[in-house]
């Protein structure tokens, strides 16, 4: 029998009467996210820093960590990291850039191989990113996250109306500004891929909130006359499984990704759990609540909307049943 | 929403059939797959360089160095021209390395002769007149322009033959933004030797030393090159005198091979017939004198020329390792770059970390299938059971798709596939719980299933809509891994769409007519 069935047929949380405590929390950690990232700084990779990234296999079992530093030190190459990574004979190296342009960074990578090039077993990765890339790279970046924030706002703004939108891309922001916090907090790499994972995050996050922002139109045509509250909580109440089941299948593929995914990509799976688990918070806490902030009424979503029926009939191309 | 046409029912099966079609090569071995005749889809999955190992390089044509070799051929030919038609000036050069400018020891006498100058050396320049007979002679900025992006083009087709000649598998080279290459080099792990012979510009001259002159003050017409070899303190070993005239130049050469003289790698290369003749009258004028061979600002040698070299063929020998001759030999044969390139930036991953990805991506994969499969059977017992096949159908159309469109699977795109499972089944948690719902309100059984598929439609485009923004943004800005990732993120919210809607539903409607059911199993 199938669990689902267990399931409260209509859980009764009074969501809206709790908004004050639920939009306070989310503003207070956004506050703290921006003072965070302000204090601590985002732990900016390679990709956007410029500089070399190396991770050695050693030939030794355990990689000898305090001969390779000397060795580097020798090189006189300035502020080198160097850490193990996953196994104990792999080792990371993170060289500053040098002075002297492109040039220079060429000149280092090559005296770095001469020089451990006896202990090294594999050369597993090797990244060098130039100032002038890297700059470039941030900047694409900042570009790519506002324009996919717009492009949802815009949609949202055009199947909805404006307060739905605003809502939407408070909460988008909502969501992005803790994961930088997130990222400042814990000094994870912040890199291409993290980026990456912010933009699935907001993809993710819009996706919740589209959901329940349909559900709250539905309702406010349905129940005309009833007070906002009510009409909130009935729509959060009613796709709540649903809130719950699709953020838990999400989790479950993403941790088996964390667990399983390897030391590559472990700073992108734990932005996305942290993401999914945020933007689904934020969804229910934040992003719905603000509508009532916005004003919204069941005289908002009245004027000569198509009713569902004809949008699934306009949809699957087909009419009715 | 449970009467299903028979057009939708040939669709849905086309469609799954295709993507088996196009996923099966995956399963063949890669010879296997490439036997296979053409009418069959024969394509397997392309790994992206993190995942198969290889290196990626970025290259940036130095357009400065075309500008300044553009101005430089400009105060020459003014220099000439000023000489020739005995026109005074003074201080003639670059300023700011953006225009060449001269002072006119008689502005008003000389103004029109400059123009007509200026005039003969075509559209593209340009010239203006200044106070006190200043004068600033340019080109035009869509001469400039065009002759970088020329530059860049070339430098595209060098790197190109360079590239090939030294025998890598699969490579790619593609022009990026305005003044880049992006070089994509499967299953190189050391890419230290193709950095150094994409790195040299290797322009190749044949010209005059001159003899009995001092280093220090060296005479007009010449300037003073530093030998190739270097010595124990870095320092060149000699400095040669050697004319600005070049005798010929490494256009003019056809071949160029390593071989070996008296046990010595040396580059043994062949002139052209203009190439031939040139050199040939410059021997034969120059016997017992030395001529150098330069090679990007550097003397590699100097040979004494002992006799007319009339055949048009010849040998370059300068203690070279095996290994210098051959490349030296190589970039004579590809030719010379325009411009200088300088490497912005690198990506190299080993064999070892990329097999170490594969592994780990797909044991990701497959215990997030497996969890998710048992969580959705759990949860909703059947109907979890028929999303589960819609999931495997969706999975295998990804694949194909993928092999399909020749898409490159990056590592951050396995993770794309892995959420996408994840949320795949978001479309049927829509629609089962909108049935749920529907059969509350005491609609009967049938209507519960048919409103929740309706209902649940226009949310399941409107959200999916929203992520697919995302990830055709993505796309678009990211580059190499990311677009991997916002290819399987884009092609993953598609097929869970139609997987979804079509498959469920056609696996739901067909167990309702058949089994006819007193009740919902959720």
């Amino acid at each position: 029998m199938a669990l689902v069935k267990r399931f409260p047929i209509e859980p009764r949380f009074d969501f809206a009467g709790k908004r004050r405590i639920t939009l306070g929390v989310s503003t207070v950690l956004m506050v703290l996210s921006i003072i965070a990232v302000g204090v601590l700084g985002l732990n900016l990779g390679v990709d956007f820093r410029g500089g070399i990234v190396m991770e050695i296999q050693t030939k030794a079992e355990t990689a000898d960590v305090q001969a390779i530093r000397s060795e580097m030190n020798d090189l006189g190459l300035g502020d080198v990291t160097i850490q193990r990574f996953g196994e104990p004979n792999v080792v990371r190296l993170q060289v500053q850039e040098q002075e002297g342009g492109a040039q220079a960074q060429q000149a280092a990578i090559e005296r770095i191989r001469n020089a451990l090039d006896a202990r090294v077993a594999q050369w597993r990765r090797v990244e060098f990113v130039g100032p002038a890339v890297g700059e470039e790279l941030k900047q694409a970046g900042m570009m790519a996250t506002g324009l996919a924030l717009l492009a949802m706002a815009l949609y949202i703004w055009f199947r909805f109306e404006w307060q739905f939108a605003a809502a939407g891309l408070s909460a988008l922001v909502h969501d992005l500004v803790l994961t930088l916090g997130f990222f400042a907090v814990t000094q994870l790499e912040f890199n291409l891929g993290t980026v990456a994972a912010v933009l699935t995050i907001a993809g993710y996050s819009i996706n919740d909130t589209v959901v329940i922002f349909d559900r709250v139109r539905e309702i406010l045509r349905k129940y005309k006359r009833k007070a906002m509250p009510e009409l909130i909580n009935l729509s959060l109440n009613s796709t709540l499984t649903r809130t719950l089941l699709t953020s838990g299948t999400t989790l479950i593929a993403l941790f088996a990704l964390a667990i399983f995914g390897g030391t590559v990509i472990r700073s992108f799976t734990w932005a996305l759990i942290f993401g999914v688990a945020v933007g689904t918070y934020s969804s229910v806490g934040f992003g719905t609540p603000l509508l009532m902030l916005f004003g919204v009424k069941p005289s908002t979503v009245t004027v000569t909307q198509e009713t569902d029926k004809e949008a699934a009939a306009r949809v699957s191309g087909q009419g009715g049943n | 929403m449970l009467q299903i046409p028979i057009w939708q029912r040939v669709l849905i099966f086309v469609v799954l059939l295709a993507g088996l079609a196009f996923a099966a090569p995956n399963l063949l071995s890669e010879q296997r797959a490439r036997s296979l005749p053409d009418w069959l889809p024969n394509q397997q999955i392309n790994l992206g360089l993190d995942l198969q190992g290889g290196s990626y390089l970025l290259l940036e044509v130095q357009t400065d160095a075309v500008i300044q070799d553009q101005l430089n051929n400009l105060v020459e030919t003014l220099r000439e021209n000023l000489r020739s038609e005995r026109i005074g000036y003074r201080n003639l050069g670059i300023s700011d390395g953006e225009a060449v400018t001269f002072t006119l020891t008689n502005p008003q006498a000389s103004r029109e002769q400059v123009e007509s100058i200026v005039q003969e050396l075509g559209q593209d320049v340009t010239v203006e007149f200044g106070d006190g007979g200043q004068v600033t002679v340019d080109y035009t900025e869509a001469a400039t322009s065009e002759r970088v992006r020329n530059a860049v083009t070339q430098s595209i087709e060098i790197v190109r033959r360079r590239i090939n000649e030294t025998g890598v598998r699969e490579p790619t080279i593609q022009r990026q933004g305005d003044h880049r290459i992006v070089v994509q080099l499967p299953g190189i792990n050391n890419p230290e030797r193709m950095k150094d012979i994409l790195g040299r510009t290797a322009r190749l001259t044949f010209r005059m030393v001159e003899q009995g002159t001092n280093p220090a003050n060296p005479p007009p017409g010449t300037e003073v090159l530093p030998d190739d070899d270097t010595g124990p303190n870095g320092q060149p070993v000699r400095r040669y005198v050697v004319e600005k005239r070049i005798m010929v130049s490494g256009e003019n050469l056809t071949d160029a091979q390593p071989t070996f003289q008296q046990g010595q790698p040396v580059v043994s290369f062949s002139f052209d017939t203009v190439g031939a003749k040139r050199f040939a009258e410059a021997t034969q004028e120059n016997v017992g004198r030395p001529f150098a061979i330069v090679l990007d600002g550097k003397v590699i040698s100097a040979p004494v020329i002992r006799e007319p070299i009339l055949g048009g063929q010849g040998v370059i020998s300068g203690d070279f390792t095996v290994q210098q001759a051959n490349d030296l030999a190589l970039l004579l044969r590809a030719g010379a770059l325009p411009a200088p390139l300088t490497i912005v930036e690198e990506r190299t991953v080993g064999p070892g970390l990329g097999a170490d990805s594969i592994r780990a991506g797909a044991m990701a994969s497959v215990f997030a299938l497996i969890a998710v499969i048992a969580f959705m059977a759990v949860i909703y017992g059947l109907f979890g059971v028929l999303a589960n096949v819609a999931l495997l159908g969706n999975l295998i159309l990804i694949v194909g798709a993928l092999s399909g469109l020749q898409a490159t699977l990056t590592l951050p795109g396995i993770a794309g596939i892995v959420l996408t499972l994840g949320m795949a089944v978001d479309a049927n948690v829509l629609v089962f719980e909108r049935i749920r719902e529907e059969e509350r309100n005491f609609k009967g059984m049938i209507a519960a299933v048919d409103a929740g598929y309706r209902r649940a439609l226009v949310t399941i485009f409107d959200a999916n809509i929203t992520t697919l923004i995302a990830a055709l943004i993505l796309y678009y800005f990211g580059s190499g891994p990311i677009k991997g990732f916002a290819v399987t993120l884009a092609i993953g919210l598609v097929t869970s769409m139609f997987t979804a809607i079509m498959v469920t539903r056609l696996m739901v409607a067909t167990w309702l007519r058949s089994r006819r059911p007193q009740t919902l199993p959720i």
